[in-house]
Order: structure tokens, then C-alpha cells, then sequence
């Protein structure tokens, strides 16, 4: 252990920092879910770094179940992607009009 | 201060996360995203979880990205290797970013965190396990209901109906 536990911080604020640019900037949906991914495991990384540095086992105890229920989130976005790719036969979402409020 | 496998790391981790958003094509845009969080695993490693980080790789390396592939691969050629996306909004994306890594980053280094270090061992993977099955049970059942119905669901949206060619029809 040399590294220290801001060193671990930084990397996850960055890894935010790029996932909210994806999701303001790109229209893609599959693309979207990148940028979902890339910010929930900024959050586990923070979840880990700090059960390591208190220590603590409760950081990585919320981390797996932080991992499961990202697993479950995916499958449904995929299905969801699906659906609207079938139905519109596009993946950009300002198409998905009638999805609007 | 931080060493070479870190700083490693950390190349690896946030350049495949940019090149993730940032590739033309979908399909290697997928296989960056496996960089992202290949590298996360390592960070794992180095934080002395290697329980957690096993698990990042088999859900997350293992089943995530494949699933993301292969849904990549259902969508029309020519919309993989489309980029869409708002070219008004892409400077302002990129200030928002820039502004939210340094106001952040100026919290965590201002903060007290700064020169904590830690001399204790870590923590023992039997503790979690110990936590699993005993303080956060009712979670991990309600975790176990959660994943079993959100696949449920998915299949159910995912599922084509196809009248014509039902068996039950014929």
C-alpha cells in the first residue's frame, strides 16, 4: 500500500467528470449506458477506497451489492433498448418522441 | 505518493473510459468500456479486495460487456458506426466537466483526506461473508428477489411477439 486515499478519489472524480459529460453530450442510447456504467464504478471504486482506508467491511460488502444491482439495471436498459430500437428502428433518443411527458 | 502500477492504472482505466464515449465505431467502443472496467478490477487489487475485484471481472467483464456486444451487434450497421450526438452541446458538456473535476477535486485535496494513510491490514473476506449473512440479510434476500425479477422483466420486454407464426395458432 503506497498509494494514498486521495490519490483514489481523484481517479473517481474524473471518472464522474467523464461519465455526466457522455450522458449531457451524447444522443446515443447505447452510448448513454457507457456513460452509466463509467459513473457507477466511480461510485464503487469510493466505495472500496474508503472501506480500505477506515478499514472497514462495510465498503466492500455495499460494493458487491452495488455490482449485483448494477447487473440487474443493465439487463433491463438492453431490453429497454431493444424495445426502442424495434419500435423506432433508431437508437438516437430525441426519436423517441412519444416517450415524451 | 502513488506508484508505477497505479499510475498505470490509472492511464489504462480513464483513457479507455474516454475512448469508450469517444470511438466511432460502437463495437470497439464496447471493448474500451471492458478496458474501464478491467482497470477498476485493478484498483480493487490494489486496495487489497481481491474478493470484490474477482467479482467486478466475472459480472461485470464477463457478463455486462458481453451483453452490451452482443446488443451492439443487433442494432443496423450503419447506426454502429454513426456517431449521434449534439455539437451545440459538446463544448458545454465539456465545461461542465471541467468545471465538476476541479470543484470536486479542490474539495478532496482541501479536505482532511489528504494525508490519511492507513498502516492496519485489511479487511478479511471472511468478514464479509460474516456480513452477509448476518447484519444484511434481509438485503441480500431482497437483492436475490430484485435481480430474479428485474431478468423476468427483461425477458418479457425483450420478447417478440409473433402471432403468424405461433405454434399455438397452427
Amino acid at each position: 500500500m503506497t498509494s494514498e486515499l486521495i490519490d483514489f478519489t481523484l481517479v473517481s472524480v474524473a471518472l464522474l467528470g467523464i461519465g455526466i459529460y457522455g450522458l449531457a453530450v451524447k444522443r446515443n442510447f447505447i452510448r448513454m449506458l457507457f456513460a452509466i456504467e463509467i459513473i457507477i464504478n466511480a461510485a464503487n471504486l469510493n466505495l472500496v477506497a474508503f472501506g480500505r482506508f477506515l478499514p472497514h467491511s462495510g465498503g466492500q460488502t455495499l460494493a458487491l451489492f452495488s455490482i449485483a444491482i448494477a447487473a440487474a439495471e443493465v439487463a433491463v436498459g438492453l431490453s429497454l433498448i431493444i424495445v426502442a430500437y424495434r419500435m423506432y428502428q433508431n437508437v438516437d433518443i430525441a426519436d423517441f418522441r412519444s416517450l415524451k411527458g | 505518493m502513488a506508484d508505477v502500477a497505479f499510475l498505470a492504472l490509472t492511464v489504462i482505466t480513464i483513457g479507455s473510459a474516454i475512448a469508450a464515449l469517444e470511438m466511432r465505431s460502437l463495437i470497439y467502443g464496447s471493448i474500451a468500456l471492458m478496458g474501464t472496467l478491467g482497470g477498476i478490477a485493478g484498483f480493487f487489487l490494489l486496495l487489497d479486495a481481491p474478493f470484490v475485484a474477482l467479482f467486478q471481472l466475472a459480472v461485470y467483464v464477463g457478463s455486462i460487456a458481453v451483453l452490451i456486444l452482443f446488443t451492439v451487434m443487433l442494432v443496423k450497421r450503419e447506426l454502429i458506426f454513426k456517431k449521434i450526438e449534439d455539437k451545440r452541446r459538446k463544448f458545454a458538456g465539456i465545461g461542465l466537466m471541467l468545471v465538476l473535476m476541479v470543484a470536486l477535486g479542490a474539495v478532496f485535496v482541501d479536505s482532511g483526506i489528504k494525508t490519511m494513510t492507513t498502516d492496519e491490514p485489511s479487511v478479511n473476506f471472511r468478514d464479509i461473508g460474516a456480513d452477509f449473512v448476518t447484519y444484511y440479510w434481509p438485503a441480500l434476500i431482497l437483492m436475490g428477489l430484485i435481480l430474479a425479477g428485474s431478468v423476468t422483466g427483461a425477458l418479457v420486454l425483450a420478447r417478440r411477439v409473433d402471432e403468424e407464426n405461433d405454434q399455438r395458432i397452427n
